[in-house]
């Protein structure tokens, strides 16, 4: 009998009557009523309130912390710092892990966490703060990536050496890792071309920008059980993380989610949870930290600023013959910032012959970054989409038809080495290419700009649990987290399988303790993999309900069949009977035979690549530089859109956060290395008022690895969008910006450097 | 902290000139809690304005308005009279924050946290307004362009309070705009910030203009230069183009976070131009 | 620091608290009133997320002190629902799924129904430079607009 891996079930032909409507989702009474819990809204009986102290100093040696005065003061129960926290080796990586949650030999970055403080109120908790003496010695700092890798740049960690580079010296570096992904010959690639185009490329360090900032309860018990409340992307991880850092047995440490107030990627990784924890355990009681918006700017995990090198080559019919790319990431003070998917993804939508890219990721005085949507990849394909644009306009071709004709087809073996079964990437180029926006008349005054983006898609570890209740009612219990409402996808799913109404299933995020480990909510995975297990436990209580029909009835298993939601003999050779419904049989059976329920924990496979292409109609005022954003499509493959509505949800929510990255979302740094706009009114993320309606363009060619054949959505809708909107301004003002963001600012710097030119 | 809610000016100004410590006035409270909030101030004693009268009621005498020093921003733009008197005004005032912002915010509060920027403070400059002034050593007048001596530094002694603001009644043919470049649409700190009032004479030639700048200077500037520029011409191209160079010349802005000092001085001229067509619009309607 | 004691209106019902006078709206709405409804996205009045009315006038609770609310009525996101029946605002964003992860929600849908009190009519245009004060980054703002509409459009209806 085949897994639902080895063969999903996938009918094109089969008559969908949930999947793909627009129900209204069971988690939205609660978020529109305010009856929703976030990470800040839960509270315990006796719960204490904790602040964190954080380094002022973007570098400096930490020589000693005094919380004698803290400790004194009426109302402190608690006061941590490195001292509280296993000891783990530098340079390992529960030795980073542990050093980002509470610093130890260093501060490596203006926020960074020293001390700790639980106390009866928030008040006390703060002026507690105030009483920790650190002594520092500042040393010399460095943001920029490139800075940091000169020679003589001040250097962040003596052991630190270059993996993946034979040839640098042993000597101490900023520079964690070079990877080089090559195929073919770039080099006769160039030969080949007609037109070759070369630009450098460099962007900001941004945020992910959720609105919820960070917030935890943690409980540590006396006999070491630790019950932890927060709001994660990745309970799983957390626990295990926190079980590796703080030496106690995961099964000790239980995570429940709380409701997510957007996470993007940043909530993947945890901030103030361990010091919760650890002042939990020293004060004995519960302790509350919700992190400032100051705080999340400063001590979270932002994303990684770049400088890129990009060249590519064609014929003057349009193909390419040769791409190549030269990519500097910065991953804050230890690594990890996911560098490695730009390489893979850059170039991968085409099929190149031809490709060669060397990237370095390399540490720098700022937050340890995190994962945005699609890590590390908008911001190179705003370079790539842009040398793109540039070689059509050269000869002259459509930008769309350009795309069209180097597109990566079925079968296609990619630069990571896999091989591609059904993709919609040319039936997304070809609905954009005939879509509304594409095909008016621009207006006056108006540029307009295309770009197409790719994005892997991820299966991933997934466990889930599916329980019929006597009334034949559904409960699904799922641990990948729901990030903005998939589980109104994943109990629509259930209801197809079972053929009931989806108002008879319910889903809910369960806690760490009762699941299996589920993979972080992350490389757009979860209503693909959450599906996947969904959908095979329906099949197993299926396979269930028909064995007890069968026992009812006294006719062999394969004599009975579910059809319409109905549980039927197969023929009228089998017997004249009545047939069940599901709640008949779970009626009868529940009490002699036991619960129906079923279980599905597996590593989902088959996750299919989503492509997009995007446009974008701006106006850019050249007396200021400022650019209006006055239309925007996105078309996206996504396979199989279980929930319409959600789906276009996602297009427009990843179109309008590349929208901000584009024109005005940057890290600024003072001379002093501090963070100067650690708030909302000085990191610019787009309101209402700044863009116009997003249309959406829903391309459907299925996956068939997925019983539904869906595709991941979530990242897609970022890749091409600063690449989209600079390709528009580049065609309003006639030079192609090459620095995110493109604010006002530059912008006008660009329109005189061009007018000063003529 | 201590919270005091007095219902009289006297009241209001005793307490203030009896603080201890630092003592902040609140109206709106939408620049002073942040203050507090992000430990960047820490008073002794907070007097909230807001229960006395005179501060919070707006009236009018030929064509003259007196506005109260707490009248929140929202308030304002939904007085009819004061909107199609000084539109200019109004836009200043409801460029500020959000709308929740505005339904807090003064006029005075956002005088007197005297940050260069602030966006009620260039028109109102322009309109040429009056602030009424109580404090321990008795009342007194202060054209509004006196009363910001650097950023977050204004000319009022201990204990003086901002009671009202009045404006002249507005002649024929007079018209006021405020415009300001920020990157978004909305909720940003002006980069530039330009105030014009000005008034023509039956023929359309300006006899009387103000020409105020924020967000290029310490403080909010009243540029006669560039109001020189516009008088006794048609603002014409010409006029136009000659009062953008005096803007950029009295220019003296840093390089921050919202802008260098070289955008600031370019885009000075290029939004008191526009902010003076809109005006000059607006004159030849009266 | 002598506590304060406040007697004040919340979606109609009398509330006595104690407070600190530093302590903002928002703080004592959620920690002591334990109506969590009312997010706290930034402090400063940046983001819209504590959103709620005072004395009718729309503003952002975490820049209102706790102690200047004495006899004043507060409206929050609990006392838009009349008991199971719920305002056109909220059953118009779930039927138009208006909402991702829900956390900008209850500002958002505070400050639209202050919106459409005041103007039954609004254009997209307006929609959008009243919501301004409301940051989502989740939806792209496009189906909260076409969501007040609708409920706009509905209550016009009557």
């Amino acid at each position: 009998m085949a897994t639902i891996l080895e063969e999903s079930g996938f009918n094109p032909e089969k008559e969908l009557k949930i999947v793909g409507t627009n129900p209204v989702k069971h988690d939205g009474l609660d978020k529109v009523t305010g009856r929703a819990n976030f990470g800040a809204d839960f509270f315990l009986p006796g719960m204490l309130y904790g602040k964190v102290l954080r380094s002022p100093h973007a570098h400096a040696n930490i020589k000693s912390i005094d919380t004698s005065k803290a400790e004194a003061l009426p109302g402190v129960k608690a006061v941590i710092t490195r001292d509280d926290l296993p000891d783990i080796p530098a340079g390992t990586p529960g030795g980073d892990m542990t050093r980002n949650a509470l610093a130890r030999e260093k501060a490596l970055y203006d926020g960074h966490p020293v001390a700790a403080v639980a106390a009866t109120s928030e008040a006390i908790a703060k002026r507690a703060l105030k009483l920790i003496e650190v002594d520092y010695e500042v040393l010399p700092h460095v943001i920029d990536p490139r800075e940091a890798m000169q020679p003589g740049a001040p250097i962040l960690h003596d052991y630190m050496r270059t993996n993946g580079d034979p040839d640098a010296p042993d000597e101490p570096t900023n520079v964690t890792e070079k990877m080089v992904v090559e195929t073919g010959d770039v080099g006769s690639g160039f030969d080949a071309a007609d037109e070759v185009i070369e630009m450098e490329f460099d962007s900001k360090p941004m945020h992910q920008g959720y609105i919820e900032p960070q917030g935890c309860v943690a409980n540590y018990s006396e006999d070491g059980q630790i019950d932890l409340w927060c709001c994660t992307q990745a309970p799983f991880v957390y626990r295990d993380r926190l079980s590796g850092m703080l030496k106690v047995d995961a099964a000790k440490i239980n995570v429940q989610q709380s409701e997510l107030g957007g996470g993007f990627g940043g909530k993947t990784g945890f901030y103030a949870e361990p010091l919760a924890i650890v002042l939990s355990k020293k004060a004995s009681r519960p302790v509350k930290i919700v992190l400032t918006r100051n705080e999340v700017f400063r001590g979270t995990g932002p994303v990684s600023g770049t400088w890129s090198r990009i060249k590519m080559g064609c014929t003057k019919d349009g193909r390419i013959t040769a791409a190549e790319a030269e990519l500097v990431f910065q991953s804050g003070p230890y690594t990890g910032s996911m560098y490695f998917n730009a390489p893979n993804a850059m170039f991968t939508r085409y099929d190149l012959e031809n490709i060669h890219v060397t990237a370095f990721e390399v540490v720098s005085n700022r937050p340890k970054v995190n994962s945005f949507r699609a890590p590390c990849v908008p911001q190179i394909v705003f370079g790539v989409e842009g040398v793109i644009d540039l070689l059509a306009k050269k000869i002259g071709m459509d930008p769309i038809d350009f795309r069209l004709k180097n597109a990566a087809k079925e079968g296609h073996t990619t630069i990571y080495g896999d091989t591609w079964g059904p993709i919609g990437f040319i039936e997304t180029l070809e609905a954009a290419k005939t879509c509304d926006h594409y095909t008016s008349p621009k207006g006056d005054g108006v540029g307009r700009g295309i770009a197409a983006g790719f994005w892997f898609n991820r299966g991933g570890e997934t466990s889930a649990t599916l329980q019929l209740a006597p009334d034949g009612t559904v409960t699904i219990a799922i641990g990948t987290a729901d990030v903005a409402g998939s589980r109104i996808s994943i109990a629509m799913m259930a209801a197809e399988e079972l053929q009931i109404p989806v108002d008879k299933v319910r889903v809910h995020m369960a806690d760490t303790n009762s699941l299996g480990f589920n993979r972080v909510t992350a490389g757009s995975r979860t209503t693909y993999s959450v599906g996947m297990v969904v959908v095979d436990s329906s099949r197993q209580v299926i396979k269930e309900l028909c064995r007890r029909a069968a026992g009812i009835w006294d006719v062999p298993e394969d004599g009975v069949v579910f059809e319409e939601g109905e549980i039927r003999p197969a023929s009228s050779n089998v017997g004249d009977f009545e047939p069940m419904s599901i709640s008949d049989i779970c009626k009868k059976t529940t009490m002699s035979h036991g619960p129906i329920c079923a279980r599905s924990d597996m590593n989902v496979t088959g996750a299919g690549p989503g492509f997009g292409l995007h446009i974008s109609d701006v106006k850019v005022d050249e007396g200021t530089g400022r650019v209006d954003v006055l239309r925007y499509t996105v078309v996206e493959d996504a396979g199989k859109a279980i929930h319409p509505q959600q789906v276009e949800g996602q297009y427009q929510g990843g179109a309008v956060q590349g929208i901000g990255w584009a024109l005005n979302e940057e890290y600024v740094y003072g001379e002093d290395g501090r963070l100067q706009n650690a708030g909302f009114l000085d990191y610019r993320m787009p309101v209402a008022s700044d863009v116009p309606m997003i249309d959406t363009v829903i391309v459907e060619v299925p996956n068939p690895k997925h019983p539904f054949g869906l595709r991941g959505v979530g990242e897609v809708p970022v890749t091409p969008t600063m690449a989209c909107v600079g390709n528009a301004i580049g065609d309003a003002i006639g030079v192609r910006p090459t620095s995110l963001p493109m604010s006002p600012p530059k912008i006008l710097e660009i329109i005189e450097q061009r007018d000063a030119g003529k | 902290m201590r919270y005091e809610a007095p219902t009289s000016l006297d009241a209001a100004v005793s307490l203030l000139a009896g603080a201890d410590g630092q003592a902040k006035i609140m109206a709106g409270g939408t620049d002073v809690l942040v203050l507090i909030h992000s430990d960047v101030i820490e008073p002794e004693l907070v007097v909230d304005i807001k229960n006395i009268p005179e501060v919070t009621q707006i009236s009018e005498s030929g064509g003259a308005y007196t506005v109260g020093a707490s009248v929140p921003a929202a308030v304002l733009c939904e007085h009819e009279g004061f909107c199609s008197t000084w539109p200019g005004v109004i836009e200043g005032l409801s460029l500020i924050g959000s709308t929740q912002i505005q339904g807090r915010a003064t006029l005075a509060g956002n005088l007197c946290n005297a940050s260069p920027a602030a966006d009620s403070v260039p028109a109102v400059i322009a309109a040429g307004a009056i602030a009424n002034i109580v404090g321990p050593n008795g009342n007194r007048e202060a054209a509004v362009e006196e009363i910001v001596t650097g950023p977050g530094k204004t000319s009022l002694a201990n204990g003086e309070i901002i009671v009202s603001f009045s404006f002249p009644a507005k002649p024929a043919h007079s018209g006021d705009c405020y415009l300001r470049l920020t990157p978004r649409t909305e909720m940003d700190i002006a980069v530039v910030g330009a105030g014009v009032n000005l008034t023509l004479d039956d023929g359309g030639t300006c006899t009387a203009a103000r020409v105020s700048l924020g967000a290029v200077a310490p403080t909010p500037l009243l540029v006669a230069d560039a109001a020189a520029a516009l008088v006794s011409t048609k603002v014409d191209d010409a006029a136009l183009d000659a009062m953008g160079k005096a803007c950029s010349a009295a220019c003296n802005p840093i390089s921050d976070k919202r802008g260098t000092k070289e955008y600031r001085i370019k885009t000075a001229a290029v939004m008191a131009r526009r902010a003076a067509e809109k005006a000059l619009e607006r004159a030849k309607a009266n | 620091m002598a506590k304060v004691h406040v007697t004040t209106t919340v979606n109609g019902d009398e509330y006595e608290f104690l407070c600190e006078p530093q302590q903002t709206l928002v703080d004592v709405l959620r920690n002591e009133l334990e109506l969590t409804g009312t997010k706290e996205g930034c402090s400063t009045g940046d983001c819209g997320a504590c959103s709620v009315t005072l004395d009718g006038r729309l503003v952002c609770s975490c820049l209102v002190l706790a102690v200047e609310c004495e006899g004043k009525e507060i409206n929050t996101i609990e006392g838009m629902a009349q008991g199971e029946q719920l305002h056109p605002l909220q059953r118009n964003f779930l039927e138009i799924n208006g909402l991702q992860c829900g956390i900008c929600t209850p500002g958002i849908l505070v400050a639209a129904k202050s919106l459409l009190e005041k103007n039954p009519d609004p254009t997209e245009t307006e929609i959008r430079y009243w919501l301004a004060g409301n940051l989502c980054r989740c939806t792209g703002y496009d189906k909260i607009i076409r969501s007040v509409q609708a409920a706009a459009a509905e209550m016009r209806k009557g």
